[in-house]
């Protein structure tokens, strides 16, 4: 990791561009350390599925991170704004497997489904239709009087942030990121 | 007769609270509810009284000269407390009506009061004593209970146990705080002379403090309810209102065993003592009310076979686990609120939703009616001249401490928590929570409670309590919504339940869940999540059947919700329109209305149109009749035949679904046919009823009934197919066309866009001779007065869409049906309904649309 000093530098810098401040990185170091077995990246450990990244560095892990700070008590109102386009996008996309700028029904299907089928008492069908309905939701209330041979294709993303205007983002993307370490248990490689 | 179950249940209910006080009151003269000091008699009195009454009553029937008694004693109690109750509840009838202007200015609990005054001046007019009074038994032990109990049970979980944090600092610090400022600025106050002579210690102060420290839930959620602010802040005041009512009792008993050792009494180890007590009574009492909270839920696993008892054992169980706790001495307010808000949950997915919805009444009818009742009697309670020990400095004082000491508190804690908030409780909501510090009746029933012996000034404290009560609820009431407007405090935002919003809720959750983990951050999130899988592995299995498991998750839940909620919406919407035909036709099939309402009024017209073209109609004719009941009655032979004609065809010729999920009826469903062996079955069964047809066409049945038979199911074929334009999703058509032969020629059109259909036309060829040419000859007749206005105005309305709804569907045979209405079409939907392709398919789809005449 070189030298302190450049160390220290490093952080500096990473602290200006994410925001967190330098306690916190150092922690979130120290996890991300013991997640990567103290290498330079943690790497996709399933390469087959489908997923963009081969591989993430600190500094990618930081900037993910940085998404679900909270706000200080200085933030202003545009700032708020921002921070919550900001997320949305992220969450948008998160499900945008595809990377076309639009959340199909499949891959909004896919959500729905890992949302749900992990207690194994839903089945797929009822999964399928909900997904269905929540799109079909998204549909009339964006675009309200479609043509009968007109097709939804997709959330994209204004409609996406259409849909969620009303959803009250303050408690529900942060959290608190602490400044001393915690104890963190026996949550190590598997949560990778 | 869900209606008549509420009101067997409250009746029922109704009737015991009676008969339990009326029980007390016998048994204990001087707490009775409503002593009438002149004519409360002993016990043995009142048995020779009685006795005597029967005697005399026999010895008349004897001689014959009298056949009614008058036998006031006899009931006298229990008749005095449903008089009672009837007043109070007649009170809240005419606060209701009073003019707009006047309720939405002043809250509702300070009408009550004020009915009271009324009531308490013209008893006390006519009697020239005050002859009722709220006594602390009645209130702990038949009032409160329900009261909190429904508050626990409706209590928002997941917000209340996210802000427990915040809640327990304020229920726990907030009201210690108060009480001990309250207690020692008053007798510092004393010392200084500002009140006079008054004999009041400091640990009596302290008491009187610990006693009115408490905000009251009932009055909270009396003035809160009526003023929507936003739920963090409501759940803040509210929970803290909640379990500060078991803190400040605790605090109450710790400072009445102080008062009753004496000042000289008291050392350390007698402190700490009481500091110990006070956390094992409140802790021990949460633990008695969780205990009976899951024995609750893991009752309601197997109580599905008495459904109609079903929804009394957690209001059994809940008053059980109110007197266990305070048997124990534990805090029994803490034991019952936690007995709710741990059995909601399960309660909810396990009981029938019948049950569930009784539950939710009743619950709101107790509590509702105990709430009234606290507060007339609260009002009338002020018609007592003995109470009335003024006492300006006293009196004023404590107003000004309650207010002083509740803001100084709730900002210190509230900067306090800030440092540790994700979202800072922002300083006006601070300010509405120091104002929304009512005091209630838990104040005056511990004043009540206090022991005169001891506390020589007990009257002043009941009449200051009560001033504080009355100045609390009826003017910061009053003030509270103009405070909250003129500030603009957030409001709660009146949403409507959506699914993607829910959904986004959920990823939010299991997004944050997955963070705090890979950040290696243990905080809330990481614990709720940790929670949540303890919870499904282990507490639901324990406590849930195994279909309530699955209708658990939340997701589902608001499907679940939003179904209903189209399904009434469509009810409502033929309704509106004053057809029951359109209701129970329609009812069959939901869809988004909102997308398709305004489709319907182009529809609505041509239906009654078409429909009176019929010849059959003729006697449909009543379908625009306003009056629902006359219309039914006048339909009700004639239906019925129908009915069970139309039953008995569906029964015979539809395929009843393995997977029948009548939980979810609506919207779409995808895939339930996929199974092989289904197709086959219904392949089979197809073609055996097509040889029967043949065969009974052959041997010369009767044409006439063929061509009914016929109607029938064409009009079942066409509701699939209006659906499959409409909602652009059910495409259960291709079942339907498989079993009636007329469909191939669909199938044929639109074959190619789905894989079943490829399947499917395997079966489909093979058509019914004897169908065929009964149906051709009808086309041509048919068609005209229906399909001929069509054609002309295009597009907008396809003729599938206007046959649905003429369905001849009831409620009971759409259960059966609903599986059917699955469909198994299971990509993109949106792509394939509106692609020209099925538009095509829909015009030549139903061949011969067949006369309207079941209509």
């Amino acid at each position: 990791m070189g030298a302190s000093q450049t160390r220290t530098e490093k952080y500096q810098d990473l602290a200006d561009k994410t925001g967190f401040s330098l306690e916190q990185i150092e922690n979130l170091h120290k996890r991300f350390q013991r997640l990567s077995d103290n290498e330079e990246t943690i790497r996709n450990q399933h390469p087959k599925e489908v997923g963009s990244c081969e591989e993430i560095g600190f500094e990618q892990f930081l900037m993910v991170m940085s998404h679900f700070r909270p706000p200080s008590l200085k933030t202003t109102e545009e700032e708020k704004e921002a921070m919550r386009k900001e997320k949305l996008r992220f969450l948008f996309n998160m499900h945008d497997t595809g990377n076309d700028g639009t959340i199909t029904l499949v891959e909004y299907r896919k959500v729905v489904e890992e949302l749900l089928s992990k207690s194994g008492d839903i089945e797929q069908e009822t999964v399928k239709a909900m997904a269905d309905a929540a799109m079909l939701e998204v549909a009339s209330t964006n675009v309200p009087h479609m043509a009968p041979d007109e097709f939804y294709e997709g959330i994209t993303f204004e409609h996406f942030e259409q849909i969620l205007k009303g959803l009250e983002m303050e408690t529900k993307m942060y959290i608190r990121f602490l400044d001393v370490e915690t104890p963190t248990l026996s949550c190590g490689n598997s949560t990778s | 007769m869900q209606r008549c179950r509420y009101v067997h249940l409250w009746l029922l209910g109704s009737v015991l609270p009676i008969c339990l006080i009326s029980g007390v009151t016998s048994v204990n003269g001087d707490v009775a509810l409503l002593h009438q000091e002149s004519h409360l008699k002993p016990l043995s009195e009142f048995k020779s009284n009685l006795n005597q009454t029967e005697q005399d009553n026999g010895s008349r029937v004897i001689t014959g000269i009298s056949i009614v008694t008058f036998k006031w004693n006899h009931v006298k109690t229990p008749y005095l407390v449903a008089l009672w109750i009837l007043v109070a509840v007649l009170a809240k009838l005419v606060i209701e009506s009073l003019p707009s202007f006047v309720t939405n200015v002043i809250p509702e609990s300070a009408l009550l009061i004020a009915f009271g005054w009324i009531l308490g001046g013209i008893i006390w007019a006519a009697d020239l004593q005050q002859t009722f009074s709220l006594t602390p038994r009645v209130f702990f032990y038949f009032l409160l209970p329900q009261i909190i109990l429904d508050a626990g049970y409706s209590m928002p979980n997941k917000l209340f146990f996210t802000n427990l944090g915040g809640i327990l600092l304020y229920a726990i610090l907030g009201t210690v705080w108060c009480a001990a400022t309250l207690g020692l600025s008053l007798w510092g106050c004393q010392a200084g002379g500002a009140m006079g002579a008054l004999d009041i210690g400091l640990l009596q102060y302290l008491l009187f403090g610990s006693l009115i420290a408490a905000v009251d839930p009932v009055a909270v959620l009396a003035v809160f309810e009526q003023v929507h602010v936003n739920e963090v802040l409501f759940i803040m005041v509210f929970g803290e209102s909640l379990l500060n009512d078991g803190v400040t009792v605790v605090l109450f008993n710790v400072f009445d065993a102080f008062v009753k050792l004496g000042g000289p009494g008291i050392n350390a180890v007698e402190i700490i003592k009481g500091i110990i007590s006070f956390f094992i009574v409140a802790f021990g009492g949460s633990l008695v009310g969780l205990a009976f909270g899951l024995l609750v839920a893991l009752l309601s696993k197997y109580t599905k076979n008495i459904q109609i008892i079903e929804p009394g054992f957690i209001f059994v169980l809940g008053y059980l686990s109110y007197l266990t706790a305070d048997m124990l001495s534990l805090s029994a307010i803490l034991s019952v609120t936690f007995c709710g808000v741990s059995s909601q949950k399960y309660l909810n997915s396990n009981m029938a939703e019948s049950s569930v919805n009784t539950v939710r009444y009743v619950m709101k009818v107790f509590a509702n009616g105990s709430e009234t009742i606290i507060f007339v009697f609260l009002g009338i309670s002020a018609i007592d001249k003995t109470i009335w020990v003024w006492n300006t400095g006293f009196i004023l004082l404590t107003l000004l401490f309650i207010l002083v000491y509740r803001f100084i508190g709730t900002f210190i804690q509230t900067w306090w928590l800030n440092q540790y908030r994700l979202v800072p409780i922002a300083l006006i909501d601070q300010l509405i929570m120091s104002y929304g510090g009512l005091r209630g009746a838990v104040a005056y029933g511990l004043a009540a409670m206090l022991d005169d012996q001891r506390i020589k000034e007990k009257k002043l404290m009941i009449g200051t309590t009560l001033i504080v009560v009355y100045f609390t609820v009826i003017l910061q009431g009053l003030t509270m919504k103009p405070f909250v407007t003129w500030l603009k405090v957030k409001r709660a935002a009146v949403a409507e339940v959506t699914l993607v919003e829910k959904v986004q809720n959920k990823v939010f959750e299991h997004s944050l869940v997955a963070i705090e983990d890979i950040s290696g951050q243990i905080g809330d999130n990481y614990l709720r999540g940790k929670w949540k899988i303890f919870e499904e592995k282990w507490m639901s299995r324990f406590l849930l059947t195994s279909e309530a498991r699955k209708k658990q998750d939340y997701i589902f839940n608001v499907f679940h919700q939003l179904n209903l909620k189209d399904a009434v919406g469509y009810v409502d919407e033929g309704e509106r329109r004053g057809s029951l035909e359109f209701v129970r036709n329609e009812s069959a099939f939901i869809d988004f209305k909102k997308k398709f309402g305004d489709e319907f009024s182009e529809v609505m017209p041509d239906i009654m149109a078409a429909a009176s073209d019929d010849p059959d109609a003729m006697r449909r004719n009543p379908v625009s009749s306003v009056s629902l009941q006359m219309h039914e009655k006048t339909m009700q032979g004639m239906r019925e035949t129908e009915d069970i004609d139309a039953h008995h065809l569906l029964q015979q010729h539809l395929y009843k679904g393995r997977k029948q999920h009548l939980h979810r009826y609506s919207r779409n469903h995808f895939d339930i046919n996929t199974d092989d062996n289904e197709v086959q079955e219904i392949f089979q069964r197809t073609m055996r009823n097509r040889l029967e047809s043949f065969k009974s066409a052959k041997m010369g049945l009767a044409p006439a009934k063929t061509i009914t038979k016929h109607t029938k199911k064409d009009q079942q074929q066409k509701m699939p197919n209006g659906k499959s334009t409409d909602t652009s999703k059910n495409y259960y058509a291709n079942n339907e066309g498989f079993e009636f032969s007329e469909g191939a020629s669909g199938l044929e059109a639109s074959g190619g866009s789905f894989p079943f259909r490829v399947n499917y036309r395997a079966g489909a060829g093979i058509e019914n001779p004897t169908f065929m040419p009964d149906q051709d000859p009808m086309a041509p007749t048919q068609i005209p007065p229906w399909q001929a206005e069509d054609e002309p105005d295009g597009s907008t309305v396809s003729p599938s869409q206007r046959a649905q709804v003429r369905l001849p569907w009831t409620p009971t045979n759409l259960r059966r049906l609903a599986p059917l209405r699955i469909s198994n079409q299971s990509t993109d939907s949106f792509a394939q309904a509106d692609t020209p392709a099925s538009q095509e398919k829909d015009k030549k789809w139903p061949p011969p649309p067949p006369p309207p005449s079941d209509k």
